[in-house]
């Protein structure tokens, strides 16, 4: 079974831990919000505003804004393109995530 | 050097940097813009430079077209040749006022996108590229579907995957290497479901013929899918995706010789991914509003790829959609063209004939393509009323049916006013094909006076000075 990290031959730098609804994950240098939530087994971190249902990764490149989300307290960022840094406090966003 | 011509390429994709490299070695400067922070584009797309791949060439194609690229970008970029501002976002390009014929290219900073910056320029390329199609179908929505290119993107750029199995389905070429991707990097994938008879390609013997290296890709992949024992349902399609906050499965079912589904051929193929895509549309947005003529959805150029609009051109799949070795081709004419033009001479054709040969071709191939894969004529029959068909606003097949039957809307924007379909985040760039399709009206070009979302500071503030930085205040709610 391999892994894409294999091959593509990666070499990352030591993973560092951010943390999604509170609870801690592991992300990569290099790795999007998106990424590293998926790398975590986690798909969905929005629901809609109209009828609370999940949402994730949809176009994987900044079109759809449907993976929107909340990190370090900043809503309605697209998952799909955001870097991530140590330390990141990455939070389900509920609607437009103005109502927290 | 300072007084030498300046072109702003808008995109760093294979017509983008083709063009960039052309213009630079033909006398003028060249400010290459673009919204990733590497060069390459959606089909170059690069893994994250922390991520330290020393095999990406395992998840590209033409590996060796890429580095011929890099280097001469990289050796003109020494040389002072080119500008190339990575995490720039163009949200629009306008052309001054008056008779100086310059350009201000406007764009956001960094991921965040809140930051604003202005590049001058006296002309500009456009090579903007596309992005996927995909129909609705019930519950698409759920996490777990996601377009064919971007579980791709998702791969090449960070190297991750969705799940465990897939399903790879839709309609295009571009199916072939996201399933064989997918299955190189450890994904089961479950099947490809094909709703064209590829079969029905070989009969172009003519545009097949042209092009030994598209059929030896096609074969090449053919072969890897083999490899990994992913079985191809040709002449299928996925009718229904299942699951409650996730994907658990999908229904796939035979399409008959009209393209409605086959009654009594369904089954159900466990899954937590599904990546599906029929097709890919142009960008045109910053081309329409710098009123350049649009065929139909596509950018309009003549032989050297100029728009009607004096002083830009445009290349790639923002002309017409036809892959990257099109775009390579249109890019070389484009960055040719526009370097002689700018130094004040009159281009020779001569010079980038073999360019305008490979091109001929390859819109050939590229319409055999387009003929051959097409969605299930009947695909909208299966979408059920409840299902969601404008993803940001939640409108629903029904509200759209209903928006047609009983208020009489017969065109997207009629639709878009009654429903709300198409006035969210996206601004129905996902949602249009979809919608086109249930109120039985044609697709058109929006016409979008921003190319993507510009937080409210941005506009507030004055225009920041071409090649100045400007500091705004981004807005609470990031993009508005």
């Amino acid at each position: 079974m391999s892994s894409p990290l294999e091959l593509a031959g990666a070499r990352p730098g030591p993973a560092f831990t951010v943390t999604f609804d509170g609870r801690e994950i592991e992300a990569l240098p290099g790795q999007t919000v998106a990424a590293a939530l998926w790398a975590a087994g986690i798909t969905s971190w929005r629901t809609t505003r109209g009828t609370g249902r999940p949402r994730g990764v949809f176009c994987g490149i900044g079109v759809c804004f449907d993976c929107l989300v909340t990190v370090n307290g900043r809503p309605g960022q697209r998952a799909c393109l955001l870097p991530l840094q140590p330390g990141d406090a990455i939070r389900t966003q509920e609607g437009t995530g103005h109502d927290d | 050097m300072t007084d030498r011509p300046r072109l702003a390429v808008i995109g760093a994709g294979p017509a983008g940097l083709a063009a960039t490299v052309a213009a630079a070695a033909h006398g003028v400067r060249v400010t290459l813009i673009d919204a990733a922070a590497q060069a390459g584009g959606q089909f170059y797309r690069q893994p994250a430079a922390a991520l330290r791949a020393g095999r990406p060439q395992a998840l590209h194609h033409d590996w060796r077209t890429w580095q011929r690229l890099r280097r001469a970008l990289d050796a003109h970029v020494r040389a002072g040749a080119v500008a190339h501002l990575t995490d720039h976002h163009v949200w629009f390009v306008e052309r001054e006022s008056g008779e100086s014929g310059r350009f201000t290219v406007h764009a956001l900073l960094g991921p965040e996108e809140a930051d604003a910056v202005a590049v001058g320029a006296d002309a500009v390329l456009l090579a903007t590229g596309g992005y996927e199609k995909v129909l609705p179908f019930p519950c698409w929505t759920l996490p777990g579907v996601v377009t064919a290119g971007g579980a791709q993107a998702m791969l090449k750029g960070t190297l991750v995957v969705p799940g465990r199995t897939a399903v790879v389905a839709g309609t295009g070429p571009l199916l072939l290497p996201v399933a064989a991707g997918l299955a190189a990097a450890g994904v089961q994938v479950a099947a490809l479901v094909e709703s064209a008879a590829p079969r029905a390609f070989l009969r172009r013997t003519r545009a097949l013929a042209a092009q030994p290296g598209k059929v030896a890709e096609g074969a090449g992949y053919a072969a890897q899918l083999l490899r990994h024992r992913v079985r191809t349902l040709a002449r299928h399609t996925v009718v229904e995706a299942h699951g409650i906050d996730r994907l658990e499965a999908v229904t796939v079912a035979a399409l008959d010789g009209e393209g409605r589904v086959r009654v009594g051929t369904e089954r159900r193929i466990p899954c937590d991914t599904l990546a599906v895509g029929h097709g890919m549309l142009p960008h045109t947005d910053l081309a329409g509003t710098l009123g350049c003529r649009l065929d139909g959805l596509r950018v309009h150029v003549d032989d050297e790829q100029r728009t009607d609009v004096p002083g830009v051109w445009a290349a790639g799949e923002a002309t017409g959609i036809g892959g990257s070795a099109l775009a390579l081709a249109e890019g070389h004419i484009a960055g040719r063209s526009a370097a002689a033009r700018l130094t004040g001479s009159t281009p020779d054709p001569q010079e980038w004939a073999a360019a305008a040969k490979s091109r001929t071709g390859l819109r050939e191939f590229a319409a055999a393509i387009e003929s051959v894969y097409a969605p299930p004529a009947h695909w909208s029959e299966q979408v059920t009323d409840d299902t969601v068909v404008c993803r940001c606003e939640e409108v629903t097949a029904g509200t759209v049916r209903e928006a047609v039957a009983q208020l009489g809307a017969g065109d997207l924007r009629t639709v878009k006013l009654l429903t709300r379909a198409g006035m969210g985040w996206c601004q129905g760039r996902i949602c249009a094909p979809g919608v086109a399709g249930l109120a039985g009206c044609e697709l058109t070009a929006a016409r979008r006076p921003f190319a993507r979302p510009v937080p409210l500071g941005v506009l507030a503030e004055d225009h920041p000075q071409p090649t100045s930085r400007a500091h705004t205040h981004p807005t609470d709610g990031g993009p508005s």
